[in-house]
């Protein structure tokens, strides 16, 4: 897939801020967004968590789930075999039930890139094709702290490996500091070494790490910081840090891509990731996404859940529909 | 001045907790003269699944748990459900319409089954496993291990008894349990739960619902993460349909009895849950 061309974000930004991305003009801008209402958000969030989704609705969202998962395995101990069986699992969902949708993409480390490319072979391509991609975590994944030169070649690699999207994870220290110019610039360098040798380019989620930003108000600042700089997809966390992906969190970070695409007309991304176990759960994002941004961001181009155990759960209800009773964990393929 | 009623608010226990029905429906509960005694959660099938994951979580500790560990949480139970006698009794004189006497016999078995059962946990292997005799330089040893997820409808006309007499010997071994408690007679279950809650037992160990039998037992027979099925008060329902909803996922199924003498003790009730594991070894690498 496409990413957005660098040259029009910079002057799509440059245009937004009124100056260039300095520190100072940054802190101006993103200290001039009004705060978050926190009780409001909470509330909201959790009124949006009750809707009543009723059988044919939640067939079709069932199905719309597995087509947005981005299925992950980022652990130290994560092997070839491993990285190929969770392909097998990308591809082929539920063996016993044909017909199950693929998942949009698989997430793993940069150096298991070309073993997630080998192994999906002729179904490695655009989920909007019925083909999954390829997703990989760069950028000293997940805390970011290392040098810039070893986060680009970090992303230079992935890329050059076949990566078609990558995660990247801000540096939190800096933009908790205050020095939003630096945060602002690595994330425009990443961008850049996302470009692939025939001018194409990998699209770019910007891990926010919001379990680290502490404050409603960080995030909202952290998701325009990274929309401004020419990130594809916000993304709320790694997944290694404590909260990970929260409905109210989403919800915030699903308005700051409203206001933009009010702004300036481009679509941007967000991505929920980390500690969605359940359908039910899903579902509530889903519906968070339709009734925010607009039912056009349920597809893989502009949503995706990073999650592992998610799929074997909306497995499970998907037997529980198709059977007419409960499914269980010997039915569905261990993680 | 004279005080207001305090009437106690009965729910389900599922997973170390007393949750609501999710359902948020109740039904009232009589004593046998008529008389209003409480309103009881009436468990739906959500609540059933519910149980069942909570089940399933904890029966890998349990299982896991030393026979001997497994012994003294058991007879812990009894123990401190001697602390409450005098509460049990009084529940059953209300709900079953008993005399003193009979009530306190009901008690008095139910704490002596525990502690029956409770013996049994570090000893019921040597009986129903063994070193087998082959034909060959190997030992061949059968190890029972428990099945693992237990449904449950325990005996319908009594209170405490029994409840006692199906839950006991399904944890002996090391099985997780979903129990359907007496629909008539479902405030003891759940005392039984505040029991079970303050004692040693891990949370999901057992799960106790009340309710319908006749609306919750298909969701558990047909439930493919169940392992096994205890109809023993199933004797009023279409207790065949639940069977053959059971062979679907090749459940383990124990059927009906009634009368006084309906699940007494005895070790083939631990047996029925359990599964034998046989290994082969060899005797020596000379």
């Amino acid at each position: 897939m496409a990413g957005t061309s660098l040259v029009t974000a910079r002057e799509r930004a440059l245009a937004v801020l009124g100056g260039e991305p300095d520190d100072a003009t940054l802190r101006r801008y993103l200290h001039g967004i009004p705060g978050v209402d926190a009780v409001g958000l909470e509330q909201r969030a959790a009124g949006l968590g009750t809707r009543s989704i009723k059988t044919t609705s939640k067939a079709w969202a069932l199905d719309r789930i597995i087509s947005l998962i981005d299925l992950t395995t980022l652990e130290g101990a994560d092997t070839p075999g491993k990285v190929r069986s969770l392909v097998g699992k990308a591809l082929n969902p539920d063996p016993g039930v044909p017909g199950t949708p693929r998942v949009a993409a698989v997430c793993v480390y940069g150096d298991l890139v070309p073993v997630a490319v080998d192994a999906l072979g002729a179904a490695h391509g655009d989920p909007d094709d019925g083909a999954v991609a390829v997703a990989a975590v760069a950028t000293a994944f997940p805390s970011g702290r290392s040098s810039l030169e070893i986060k680009l070649a970090d992303t230079a690699e992935a890329v050059a490996a076949g990566a078609d999207e990558i995660d990247m994870v801000i540096d939190r220290g800096a933009f908790l500091a205050g020095r939003y110019g630096l945060v602002f610039d690595q994330i425009a360098a990443v961008k850049e070494a996302c470009r692939r040798a025939d001018g194409t380019s990998a699209s770019l989620k910007v891990i926010l790490e919001t379990g680290e930003l502490v404050t409603y108000d960080n995030v909202r600042r952290a998701s325009w910081l990274s929309i401004l700089a020419g990130g594809d997809f916000i993304k709320t966390s790694t997944g290694k840090v404590q909260p990970a992906a929260t409905l109210p969190v989403t919800l915030l970070m699903l308005e700051v891509v409203r206001d933009w695409h009010r702004l300036t007309g481009q679509r941007i991304g967000v991505k929920p990731a980390g500690g969605i176990r359940t359908s039910k759960d899903a579902i509530k994002y889903l519906v968070t996404v339709a009734e925010t941004v607009g039912e056009e961001w349920l597809q893989p181009h502009l949503f995706r859940f990073g999650a592992s155990s998610l799929l074997n759960d909306v497995l499970l209800q998907r037997q529980k529909a198709a059977s007419g009773h409960y499914s269980g964990a010997d039915y569905v393929t261990i993680d | 001045m004279s005080r207001l009623a305090v009437p106690k608010t009965y729910k389900l226990f599922i997973g170390g907790a007393f949750p609501r029905s999710e359902s948020g429906r109740t039904y009232e509960v009589r004593g046998a003269d008529g008389a209003f005694l409480a309103n009881a959660a009436k468990a739906s099938r959500k609540d059933a699944r519910d149980a069942v994951v909570a089940a399933r979580g904890a029966v890998g500790g349990w299982a896991a748990a030393t026979a001997y560990n497994r012994g003294q949480v058991l007879y812990r139970i009894a123990e401190l459900l001697e602390g409450r006698r005098a509460q049990f009794i009084a529940e059953i004189e209300e709900a079953e319409g008993a005399t003193r006497a009979v009530a306190s016999a009901q008690v008095d078995e139910a704490i002596d089954r525990w502690v029956w059962y409770a013996g049994w946990a570090d000893k019921f292997a040597q009986v129903a496993g063994g070193a087998n005799p082959v034909a060959g330089p190997y030992f061949n040893i059968s190890v029972p291990e428990p099945t693992g997820v237990v449904a449950i409808v325990a005996p319908q006309d009594t209170s405490l008894l029994g409840l006692v007499s199906t839950v006991a010997p399904a944890l002996v071994a090391g099985n997780a349990v979903v129990v359907v408690a007496s629909e008539h007679h479902p405030l003891s279950a759940i005392s039984l739960a505040e029991v079970l809650a303050t004692s040693d037992v891990p949370k999901g160990v057992v799960n106790v619902l009340t309710g319908s039998p006749a609306e919750i037992a298909p969701w558990l027979a047909a439930h493919a993460d169940v392992n096994a099925l205890d109809l023993v008060g199933a004797g009023d329902l279409d207790w065949v349909d639940l069977e053959i909803a059971a062979a679907d996922t090749l459940k383990r199924v124990l059927r009906p009895e009634r009368g006084p003498d309906a699940a007494a003790p005895a070790l083939d009730r631990i047996a029925a849950f359990t599964e034998t594991k046989t290994v082969w070894h060899t005797k020596s690498l000379r």
